[in-house]
């Protein structure tokens, strides 16, 4: 009898609900044709328990790409001229972010709690060190977040995502064409009275197949190959065109 | 259509990137330029990273290359011993334009320098030969008026004297292999064949006969964007071969159009059109620079480390 009190009380109250997850595909193939494409999230809510009245349930979904290190630059007038002067380094930036809600951010999810998890863009943008020499480290990944924010890889989706009943849920991420290969960390958060109660985990696999799976393995493991190839490739063409044309005019 | 570019990585219309070819393709064939500083900013235009755009347009300009050079090797326009001369000099240029490159994409300065030269060159070279052709129309338009050209300059009295038959010239290898090595230069740098360059250079600094010089900067220029082409692929890897196909596609038969239009036109207008096209990218270039971008800022995943 006290060792079942103990282990419902271990349980606790994190995992009263559980997030069950479907995903429309774990697998994102580039091809030729690639546009671009669209992953539908579906989920359910598993819980043992009657739905708690005191606050209701809000779901955060979000999406990760593979990280990496980059230079982010600003151009300052010299001489009449605009060239780029200052430049911060960013050790690592996601390639991808996209974070979904069922509401405006900060009613979903506390402050605290969005830091302790590392929800949103800013939070999952690591500086460290190498803001010497640059007066305003806050404006630099301001910019990284705008210009990502409008290539569309980085998105804020607030209120995107359905819940019905407090039980099932569902939004859909748009991927753009300009996709990083590698594995996107999905998450899902649910919370209640902006605490996290439970979070999801799972993986979408991004990558090229056929002829670009081809090329691009080919560019970079046998480079000069790769580069004699384009060289063969287009002395042929324009050696070919030559041909046909004379062809046509006699 | 769109389609996706595997070492670009982004999706662009295939329809506007045969436009782009076919167009760029048509000026080489008739000026005898690559075509490589309008097609560079284009690829920018549609959103091609700089350094992918830079390298494929190097390896789309041996296609339109080899092509155009064909039809004037068929007219007997191209001075192989001249283009052979001019290319010692422009592979050597090229190795050392490379290397300067990597310097300046350390620094986060590329864009600027490559701009900065696009403006000079293009600017000088543009205004130079647009006054001259104006004078020559003007000559030509006057009856009994004869063309005089200089026929003894530094290239007469510098050693190393060498027969260029094709060209009707004897005059020093000096001139032509520094010509060679300053386009293989900019070449390098600015991610363009050089035509340009080596067009007026041939035609103000060597005096070769107007009609040898396209050809014979076609056929020097195959071999210094092939060796450029070559250079991008094994230090950098962003030679994209899909979008050069797409590229040279339209490019081969824009070029083959091109030669057979210039055939039937007279140098004079040839090299008036060619001035006004360099002034006209010269004078976009300079406004990039000079009028405050909308975005300061900018992202560089490349330039790390």
């Amino acid at each position: 009898m006290i060792r079942l009190l103990l282990l419902l009380l271990l349980a606790g109250p994190a995992a009263a609900e559980e997030v069950v997850l479907g995903l429309s595909r774990d697998e994102v193939s580039i091809t030729a044709t690639f546009d671009g494409s669209e992953i539908l999230f579906y989920g359910a809510v598993k819980r043992e328990e009657p739905i708690p009245e005191d606050a209701d349930l809000e779901v955060i979904v979000t999406v990760e790409g593979p990280s990496e290190p980059l230079t982010v630059r600003r151009k300052d007038r010299v001489a009449g001229i605009w060239i780029n002067r200052a430049a911060m380094r960013m050790d690592l930036a996601p390639s991808f972010y996209a974070v979904a809600t069922t509401g405006p951010l900060r009613e979903v999810i506390s402050h605290t709690e969005e830091l302790r998890h590392n929800v949103t863009i800013p939070q999952s943008i690591r500086a460290v060190g190498e803001v010497e020499g640059v007066d305003d480290p806050e404006a630099f990944r301001q910019a990284l977040i705008r210009i990502r924010a409008e290539d569309g890889l980085y998105q804020m989706l607030e209120g995107e995502v359905t819940l019905e009943e407090e039980t099932l849920f569902y939004t859909r991420v748009e991927l753009p064409a300009n996709l990083t290969e590698g594995l996107y960390g999905v998450r899902i958060f649910l919370t209640r009275d902006r605490e996290v109660i439970d979070v999801y985990r799972g993986e979408i696999e991004v990558q090229k197949v056929g002829l670009e799976r081809f090329l691009f393995k080919l560019a970079q493991e046998q480079p000069l190959v790769y580069g004699l190839l384009s060289i063969v490739i287009a002395i042929a063409a324009g050696w070919g065109a030559s041909a046909v044309f004379r062809a046509l005019q006699s | 259509m769109t389609i996706y570019l595997p070492i670009a990585e982004v999706s662009v219309n295939a329809f506007l990137l045969l436009g782009i070819g076919g167009v760029v393709g048509l000026l080489s064939g008739l000026f005898g330029v690559g075509g490589g500083f309008l097609i560079t900013p284009l690829l920018f235009f549609v959103g091609i990273p700089p350094a992918v755009a830079v390298a494929t347009s190097a390896n789309q300009i041996v296609a339109s290359s080899v092509s155009a050079v064909l039809a004037h090797f068929r007219r007997r326009n191209v001075d192989l011993r001249m283009g052979t001369v001019l290319m010692a000099g422009g592979l050597a240029g090229s190795t050392v334009g490379v290397w300067g490159f990597a310097i300046l994409r350390e620094m986060g300065q590329v864009d600027l320098f490559v701009s900065l030269c696009y403006v000079v060159f293009l600017g000088s070279v543009g205004a130079l030969m647009f006054v001259e052709s104006l004078n020559a129309l003007r000559r030509a338009s006057k009856p009994g008026a004869k063309v005089t050209r200089r026929r003894h300059g530094l290239a007469h009295t510098l050693p190393f004297k060498m027969k260029f038959r094709v060209s009707g010239l004897y005059i020093s290898v000096i001139p032509p292999v520094l010509v060679g090595f300053s386009v293989g230069i900019l070449s390098a740098v600015m991610g363009v064949g050089g035509g340009f360059i080596m067009v007026p250079a041939m035609i103000y600094l060597l005096h070769m006969p107007t009609k040898v010089v396209v050809g014979t900067s076609l056929f020097q220029i195959i071999f210094v964007t092939a060796y450029t082409t070559l250079l991008h692929a094994t230090t950098n890897q962003t030679v994209d071969m899909m979008l050069a196909v797409i590229l040279l596609l339209g490019g081969v038969v824009g070029a083959q159009l091109g030669t057979r239009m210039g055939a039937r036109m007279r140098a004079e207008q040839l090299r008036i059109l060619l001035a006004i096209l360099v002034l006209a990218v010269c004078g976009k270039l300079a406004a990039d620079l000079l009028i405050e971008p909308a975005e300061l800022y900018s992202i560089d995943e490349q330039g790390v480390g």
